[in-house]
């Protein structure tokens, strides 16, 4: 093997990086069933180019948890499924959908239904069921208030609950995933990475992502200020048009919800200067956010990612 | 673009503007209260830093308007930015550590903010564990409160290297440079008691942006940096021990029956493959064969970095253990004395058992003493029975298996830990380890030890980072590198036997050096007395000197009275096992008393010196020297011959 250039060891990249990476490997050795929460989107996608640094030369020891809520962007699916034949790992799908025919919730009526908040029941009903007691999410501090103060390991009670009050002090590297039966943690190996960290070490690390990240041209709409996509499963409001206009995602979820910008960004290089000269943050960008000043911190106590 | 909807980085990262390749990371903590001004100083900083965005500059306008939080001229409120749960929203105040970004082209910085309230304590001492620099407030207006003391010895305490104190509001005293000076003058004072290595003072207003992220108009007398080029500028990279290899492992990767690997984080020091490591707690040594990684093979792994080791011997290391190199171990043992910082509700209990999370390992532990409880607004130490919710103190803690650690001071990796309660799962409390359990009567003894100065106890340690490595440079030599420390009373012929030993060595052509009592009490020692800390102080030096010799590769011979044993102890721990010589001079006070060849037996005699070891203050004989000489029955020449043959035996110097 070739002896590799030690040049950036010491940047803010490699510092982030190095964290993660313990924090995959104490969950791997603290935990019997983790798993990692898989949404499509570039989050999730580094972090599963970190388990593959973080166990190498063995493979990733987990499987990939996605929670499909059947309105996806098409992108998202085909890259989806190559990335799991690339990496070798299981993929598990937790549907919304079936949760709505088994009745285990109850779809939202009406132009501006979202099947986002819908996730949190098929989730943990996949966690009951394969007795996952891990589940590596994406969260970052940096996107929303709430999250500023979660921990790397946050604890959920047997209902899959966060208690905000109740969070165990996390000093140092010393990470406790002690629980009882039944309970389970959350873990988020990007805490402390921001957008840009992220943008930063996709291009340093030349990581595949899907193309729905770069600008390209696509049938849109604006609703309350957000640039949504058309797709079968939106209903356009009176007064709503569509148009073509060349946009890129920021994030990437919930077709119906996920909002696209104005961007002619079609390059690594040309998306991290947007970033740069962002006046928005990522999560501006998504419509359930806009619903109340707390809302994050309302479905995050459900159970959310 | 493929054809599969993906897409790859579309060109190579060199295109992208690459300055952020070159940014590093500074970790820092606040610790304040809303009346200090905290929030808007954190703020300001994202503000001014164009750390924020629009949106949410836009939600902290609307809350400002609608809850009138908004400052007399219109300012929105920038200490609503960093206000985070709805609880806290409510009540007005930060209650839990909150980490928040922001970055410079130079650095990324992450700040965990946390409340400054007494009863926030243990919030402080979370967000300071992981910090390389703490910023502490003091409002111009309200001079120097016992809250900004408590932040002072919190960032102390969890060994924090790099204070910044910012005296804020330095508007609302008409930007006085007199009320600064007098802060920093009082805070100066207070800060000599906590071992704080790097102190410095800014005058700013957050509220007013000066000399926060902009330099200000108001203050034209303040020649310093601005906080935020300090920020920049500060070096933390020293801050690493790169001497003390300790890696901590935390699974085994074996894809194959060919390839078994350790993973871990070095967590201090440095390996790189052919290392002779030795795994604790089996003590088994091998070589490491390969650092590697994802992307190939290290040539070297430093503190901080993820790796993969692989050994040249089949030996059984698991998931706790511990790989370190072989001349340069941690100490090992169940009993250990910590600083400790109480984190639940529930008090500590000191007949049940915790479990014990450090390194990677985990061990049941009791608490089995609570030494004293420091009051952390006076620092005054408190006898209790019991640790309380915010609660520090000073423990000893008991371990069902060994641990391998490092004083915290030292190594912070090694040396921290927490302790869990087995019933409820949570981590109940935080510990700095500050050495080898004790017995009471140590403990009271210790004030005085510190006269040696909080320096390694770590046995045998190895520098590493020195430009040319000692080893380097005895294998250019026909000898070598040894410390040889001649002991004994006033009179007893050290330094004539050692200067003898020297000549006969130097005219082989052995690199040597002698250090004398006399000469260092002129120089390097010249401000000491010969009170019992002075003594130690006087041999701490000379240790270190000895020290600096050796590493240059030389046979260094010292000859000290070095009445005391602890003293002598502690430079032997200085030094590799194998090259440290203890050479007693064994004479009776008569013998020596009747040579006094400096006139000085008289001088007590006629009352003129007082402490005179052997006379009137005592000397403790070495237990096991490698080298006792009875000089009363032998020769100068027999002496040298006697040390000479020692050394040759040993390896040191080839025989003649």
């Amino acid at each position: 093997m070739a002896t590799v250039e030690t040049t950036y060891r010491d940047s803010h990249l490699r510092a982030l990086e190095a964290e993660a990476i313990y924090v995959m490997r104490e969950v791997a050795a603290q935990f019997e069933r983790p798993v990692l929460l898989f949404s499509g989107g570039k989050d999730s996608i580094v972090m599963t180019h970190l388990a593959r640094k973080a166990f190498h030369p063995g493979k990733i020891p987990f499987p990939l948890l996605h929670v499909d809520t059947g309105h996806n962007f098409e992108e998202t699916i085909t890259f989806r499924d190559w990335l799991v034949e690339e990496l070798g790992v299981r993929l598990e799908v937790a549907s919304v959908q079936d949760a709505i025919d088994k009745g285990r919730v109850v779809e939202e009526t009406g132009p501006e239904a979202s099947r986002n908040g819908l996730q949190i029941v098929p989730l943990l009903d996949a966690i009951q069921e394969h007795q996952f007691d891990a589940a590596f999410g994406g969260g970052r501090r940096d996107e929303e208030k709430a999250r500023a103060k979660e921990r790397f390991f946050s604890h959920r009670d047997r209902f899959g609950q966060w208690d905000p009050k109740n969070q165990r002090p996390e000093l140092w590297s010393l990470y406790n995933g002690h629980k009882n039966v039944g309970e389970h943690f959350r873990v988020f190996p990007l805490s402390n990475w921001t957008e840009m960290d992220v943008w930063q070490y996709i291009a340093l690390e030349d990581i595949a992502i899907p193309s729905l990240y770069f600008a390209h041209e696509r049938e849109v709409f604006t609703r309350r200020g957000t640039i949504l996509a058309k797709t079968d499963f939106i209903t356009l409001l009176p007064g709503e048009e569509l148009r073509t206009q060349t946009v890129r995602f920021r994030t990437i979820g919930d077709a119906t919800c996920t909002g696209a910008v104005d961007s002619q960004a079609s390059t690594l290089p040309e998306i991290i200067q947007e970033v740069a000269a962002a006046r928005e943050t990522e999560r501006g960008g998504r419509h359930d956010d806009k619903r109340s000043e707390a809302a994050m911190e309302d479905r995050k106590k459900q159970g959310y990612f | 673009m493929t054809t599969n909807g993906t897409a790859s980085a579309a060109s190579a990262p060199e295109d992208a503007g690459n300055d952020y390749l070159e940014m590093d990371l500074l970790r820092f903590t606040t610790a304040g209260s809303v009346d200090d001004g905290k929030s808007t100083l954190i703020g300001r900083l994202l503000y001014d830093t164009k750390s924020i965005f629009q949106d949410q500059m836009e939600a902290v306008e609307e809350a400002s308007r609608t809850r009138g939080m908004t400052d007399d001229d219109d300012v929105p409120n920038l200490a609503l930015l960093t206000d985070g749960l709805r609880a806290e929203r409510e009540q007005g105040i930060t209650i839990d550590v909150a980490y928040r970004y922001f970055a410079t082209p130079k650095r990324k910085f992450i700040i965990a903010d946390t409340p400054g309230h007494v009863q926030y304590t243990r919030n402080m001492v979370t967000g300071a564990s992981t910090a390389d620099l703490a910023v502490i407030l003091i409002d111009a207006s309200r001079g120097v409160q016992t809250q900004s003391k408590r932040h002072g010895f919190i960032a102390a305490l969890l060994g924090i290297p790099h204070l910044v104190i910012c005296v804020n509001k330095m508007d609302l005293v008409d930007y006085s440079e007199e009320v600064f000076e007098d802060i920093m003058d009082e805070y100066t004072d207070f800060a000599a008691k906590l071992d704080a290595k790097d102190l410095t003072f800014i005058p700013v207003s957050a509220l007013r942006g000066d000399n926060v992220v902009d330099r200000s108009p108001n203050m034209t007398w303040y020649e310093g940096s601005t906080l935020l080029h300090h920020l920049e500028t500060v070096n933390v990279a020293a801050d690493k021990n790169l001497r003390d290899f300790r890696f901590p492992v935390q699974t085994v990767i074996r894809p194959n029956q060919q390839f078994r690997g350790f993973a871990g984080t070095v967590a201090s020091g440095v390996v790189r493959p052919g290392d002779e490591v030795m795994a604790l707690p089996a003590g088994t040594k091998s070589t490491v064969k390969e650092v590697t990684t994802f992307q190939g093979d290290l040539n070297e792994a430093r503190a901080g970095e993820a790796v993969v080791v692989t050994l040249a011997d089949e030996i059984d290391v698991s998931r706790g253990d511990m790989l370190v190199r072989t001349g340069n171990t941690p100490t090992v043992g169940t009993s250990i004395e910590a600083m400790m910082c109480w984190m639940s509700e529930e008090p500590l209990a000191k007949d049940r058992h915790y479990l014990l999370r450090h390194t990677t390992r985990e061990v049941k532990a009791f608490v089995d003493d609570i030494r004293y409880r420091v009051d952390v607004d006076t620092l005054h130490r408190e006898q209790v029975e019991n640790l309380e919710l915010n609660d520090i103190g000073r423990v000893l803690v008991s371990t069902a298996s060994p641990l391998f650690f490092d004083r915290y001071s030292l190594n912070k990796e090694t040396g921290a830990f927490v302790l869990i309660d087995p019933y409820s799962n949570t981590t109940v409390a935080a510990g700095m380890i500050r050495g080898e359990g004790q017995d009471a009567d140590k403990v009271a003894a210790e004030a005085q030890r510190l006269s040696m100065g909080e320096r390694p106890q770590s046995e045998n340690v190895v520098w590493e980072g020195l430009n040319i490595p000692r080893e380097e440079r005895e294998a250019k030599q026909t000898h070598k590198a040894a410390a040889v420390w001649f002991t004994g009373l006033s009179g007893s012929g050290k330094t004539t036997v050692a200067r003898e030993v020297e000549r006969q060595l130097f005219e082989r052509g052995i690199k040597t050096m002698l250090l004398d009592g006399d000469q260092v009490r002129h120089g390097l020692c010249g401000d000491l007395g010969f009170s019992q800390s002075d003594r130690s102080e006087n041999i701490r030096r000379v240790g270190e000197v000895a020290r600096l010799f050796f590493e240059s590769g030389a046979v260094t011979f010292c000859t000290f009275v070095s009445p005391y044993r602890d003293n002598r102890d502690w430079v032997r721990h200085l030094f590799p096992e194998d090259r440290f010589f203890e050479v007693f001079v064994d004479v009776d006070l008569e013998t020596a008393r009747e040579r006094d060849p400096k006139g000085l037996y008289a001088k007590v005699d006629a009352g003129e010196i007082d402490n005179f070891t052997g006379v009137d203050a005592p000397y403790e004989a070495p237990e096991n020297p490698e080298i006792t000489l009875q000089t009363a029955g032998l020769s100068v020449e027999e002496s040298a011959a006697e040390v000479i043959r020692q050394l040759e035996e040993a390896g040191i110097v080839p025989a003649a």
